[in-house]
């Protein structure tokens, strides 16, 4: 590890000097990070804040990528977190295609991180918002032209570059980003089939009567679902570009695009250097504070305490979604300032597959009984989550009314009658006791 | 340019020019207006960029569509009458438009 020294007083490891290196270091320019400064500078904290990302891009939001920016309904201008001016007027530095290669840090929570640039970034405190980054798809063609991931808005680029030539598309996953995204191709016009691997969609995340629903849903405006798929490779065309995608059985299916959704492997590497604990993520406490005491860690990279109010105790997870970035960076803002503040409301998830909007209030792990509304030619459906006759979750699709009821329920700590709940025309929030 | 007079529950007003084509969501989110969180980036999922619109301009607006409506039922403080969601409200060329934020949004 080579470290260049900015400023005497940081000669040597060996030499902690508090109250000379200062500022605020965030390394993860994402929505995480961005919340961060923000919240920050929101609640006073006056030091220097340097937001240093890997991407050369202005800090900007994923969620569209895979929908509304795919299908070019919104320009890259409306994924910007925030103007020019706001970084500037707030004293927030962002570093833009910087990639931190090594990092030196004192006993104090001080130290320096240098980029792969060999520019040295000194910091009093230290944040990683690094993220998550898609788990790679392992089988023989997968290196091929066309095989796309979507993690980044470069990753979108270059599937909506490749878009207009293809007419088959593969997508591998069955998740939220295969499912949004293969809703989004098949608006664009092109045929689209979906291999997961797995017995149902959307596996990790949703119970199994939304997986059934969706997979009917979606087969019914004609997307080609397959599950528990068996892919033996990903077919050349001859010249180095994928021609289809092979299944076990010999099933050839036509694709000038494969776009793998596979998940994501949570971005660990500065942490191990750092000599944090690790174990599906970097392990942090209620506060965001990772285990050396000082390094804050915040989003998709950082495994908590399971914050829901009433979870069993000692119970840890780590979630991706865009309220988790938000409300587990004002925590560590707080952090920041040295106040303890407990993570606010109830964790909740998105997700757009075409006409359907699914919301999802709560954590739904655990459960040990469900009720089911439906109004079917509104196209509404809604699961509810019980454990031990509370309610702890809902996944609501294009049932906004019954989201916001059970994310009510779920803040003040009440129930949802579940026999009652069961009949659709009866509004849950008339329910909550 | 489209101008947003965003007025906070207090009563101080700040006027944004904006982008033609933006929503006034996306106007007082990247110019860090306080009072509108808008967390879902636009897409109708989370009702964090609740305002209530001047009703010179209310009238005005395109009518709203059965999700956004229903989205306003679950708003951290109560809509009323001229509550919107600021992200379906898309700015015209020289659209001037006034909204209230409320106290809170989550």
């Amino acid at each position: 590890m080579s470290t260049q020294t900015l400023s005497p007083s940081l000669a040597g490891a060996d030499a902690p000097a508090p109250g000379t290196a200062t500022g605020l270091l965030i390394i993860g320019a994402s929505q995480s990070g961005v919340q961060l400064a923000i919240s920050l500078r929101a609640l006073g904290y006056t030091e220097h804040i340097t937001l240093l990302g890997e991407e050369d891009h202005r800090p900007y939001q994923r969620p569209a990528l895979s929908k509304e920016f795919l299908q070019d309904k919104v320009g890259s201008e409306s994924l910007i977190f925030r103007s020019n001016d706001y970084w500037i007027q707030h004293n927030i530095t962002l570093v833009k295609g910087e990639r931190i290669e090594s990092i030196t840090p004192r006993p104090d929570g001080s130290g320096e991180a240098v980029g792969s640039s060999g520019t040295a970034y000194p910091y009093a405190r230290l944040a990683l918002t690094v993220g998550a980054r898609p788990r790679l798809f392992e089988a023989p063609g997968a290196q091929l032209d066309g095989v796309v991931y979507l993690r980044s808005a470069d990753d979108a680029l270059k599937l909506k570059a490749l878009a207009p030539e293809a007419t088959d598309v593969v997508v591998i996953g069955g998740g939220f980003i295969g499912l949004e995204a293969a809703s989004s191709l098949q608006a664009m016009g092109k045929k689209v089939t979906v291999l997961e691997y797995g017995t149902r969609l959307v596996g990790r995340a949703v119970g199994e009567d939304t997986s059934e629903y969706f997979r009917k849903q979606h087969t019914d405006r004609g997307l080609d679902i397959r599950i528990a798929a068996r892919i033996e490779k990903i077919v050349d065309d001859g010249h180095g570009a994928v021609q289809a995608v092979r299944l076990e059985s010999g099933e050839e299916i036509a694709a000038q695009i494969v776009l793998i959704g596979i998940g994501v492997i949570p971005n660990t590497q500065l942490g191990e250097k750092l000599g944090l604990k690790i174990d599906n993520g970097i392990v942090v406490d209620e506060h965001a504070v990772a285990s050396d005491g000082h390094t804050i860690v915040v989003g998709d990279v950082a495994n908590m305490p399971n914050p829901v109010p009433g979870s069993p105790s000692g119970e840890r997870i780590r979630l991706e979604s865009v309220n988790n970035a938000v409300e587990h960076a004002k925590v560590a803002a707080y952090s920041l300032m040295g106040q303890r503040e407990a993570y606010a409301g109830i964790p909740w998830f998105w997700s757009n597959q075409g006409n359907m909007k699914l919301q999802i209030a709560g954590l739904s792990m655990g459960f040990d009984a469900t009720v089911r509304r439906e109004v079917p030619d509104k196209g509404k459906f809604t699961v509810l989550y019980y454990r031990a006759g509370h309610i702890i979750a809902a996944d609501c699709v294009n049932a906004p009314l019954d989201f916001m009821a059970v994310k009510q329920a779920l803040a003040a700590g009440k129930n949802i009658n579940p026999d009652p709940a069961s009949n659709p025309a009866t509004q849950l929030k008339t329910l909550i006791a | 340019m489209a101008k947003v007079h965003f007025t906070d529950f207090e009563g101080a007003t700040q006027v944004i020019e904006a982008t033609t084509g933006d929503s006034v969501m996306e106007t007082a989110v990247r110019n860090g207006v306080e009072g509108i969180v808008g967390e879902c980036g636009g897409s109708l999922s989370c009702a964090t960029c609740h305002v209530f619109v001047a009703a010179q301009d209310f009238e005005a607006l395109e009518p709203m569509e059965e999700m956004e409506d229903e989205m306003l039922y679950g708003t951290a403080v109560d809509r009323e009458e001229n509550s919107r969601l600021s992200c379906q409200i898309k700015l015209c060329a020289e659209q001037e438009i006034h909204v209230t934020t409320p106290e809170t949004q989550v």
